[in-house]
């Protein structure tokens, strides 16, 4: 399955709606995509929604830790909302939590 | 320990091939005894051997060849070898340490998945020749569980 994703800025805050499986096959093309919104746009707020993502290996871990550096260095957050039980199970274990907040929905997001 | 069933695949070290071998190696470890959740550990474990030999053994050369066996012993548990004949790993004991990676992209926790999700682990591989991972996980029959 290829992964989809769907792009939405508001003000400062780039929402990035990501559908399929997180692993090497599709990385890279969204490495690129979301780089490039954050270069060519004032964002300071990064906002990765895996509400449809059924499937995510250490490729997709490098993704957010490597978006994780890259707002970082601008003084920005970064957010992933929505994580399915079993992906939230991996990014528990890899610890990623402790870098990138999770929250339930970008409503979530939102109120706090 | 005698085989009860097992599956042969040998495919190119693509990266449209790393979900096709998960996939696979799922299916047929769903003939066993599992859970949803054995599966989806199944599949991350392969995921990360079949991605290690891509970008690791091959350097994402797409004319190499991925070798993965994976078998039902009679004792309920699963093993699965997955096997390259790329430029192997020099420092074996380094490229296990939780967070080493040669890419600095990459966070380094393909061969932490394995150890933690599966019961054994088993790395061989020689610099120029390839390298062959053997996972196993055991699966205790409901007989077994209800006796514990």
């Amino acid at each position: 399955m290829q992964v989809k994703a769907d792009f939405k800025q508001v003000r400062n805050t780039l929402v990035v709606r990501i559908s399929g499986e997180l692993d090497m096959l599709v990385t890279d093309q969204l490495r690129q995509e979301i780089d490039y919104r954050l270069d060519s746009n004032s964002i300071n707020t990064l906002v990765l929604n895996l509400e449809k993502v059924s499937f995510i290996d250490s490729s997709g871990l490098g993704l957010i830790i490597g978006r994780y550096k890259k707002v970082s260095a601008q003084q920005g957050r970064i957010y992933i909302v929505g994580a399915s039980p079993s992906v939230e199970k991996i990014l528990l274990f890899s610890g990623i939590n402790k870098l990138v907040p999770l929250y339930r929905s970008e409503k979530d997001v939102v109120s706090n | 320990m005698n085989v009860k069933n097992y599956v042969r695949l040998e495919f190119s070290s693509l990266p449209e091939n790393v979900s096709f071998a998960r996939s696979c190696v799922g299916a047929f470890a769903s003939q066993l005894d599992c859970t949803l959740e054995d599966i989806e550990e199944i599949k991350l474990v392969v995921s990360e051997a079949v991605s290690n030999s891509i970008i690791h053994g091959y350097n994402n050369d797409p004319s190499q060849t991925i070798e993965v066996v994976v078998s039902i012993l009679e004792n309920n548990s699963l093993e699965i070898i997955i096997k390259d004949y790329g430029r192997g790993i020099e420092n074996i004991d380094q490229a296990m340490e939780p967070t080493y990676s040669s890419d600095p992209s990459r966070m380094g926790l393909g061969f932490t998945f394995m150890r933690s999700f599966m019961d054994e682990m088993d790395v061989v591989s020689e610099p120029g020749k390839g390298t062959s991972v053997r996972l196993l996980r055991c699966f205790p029959s409901q007989d077994h569980r209800a006796m514990a």
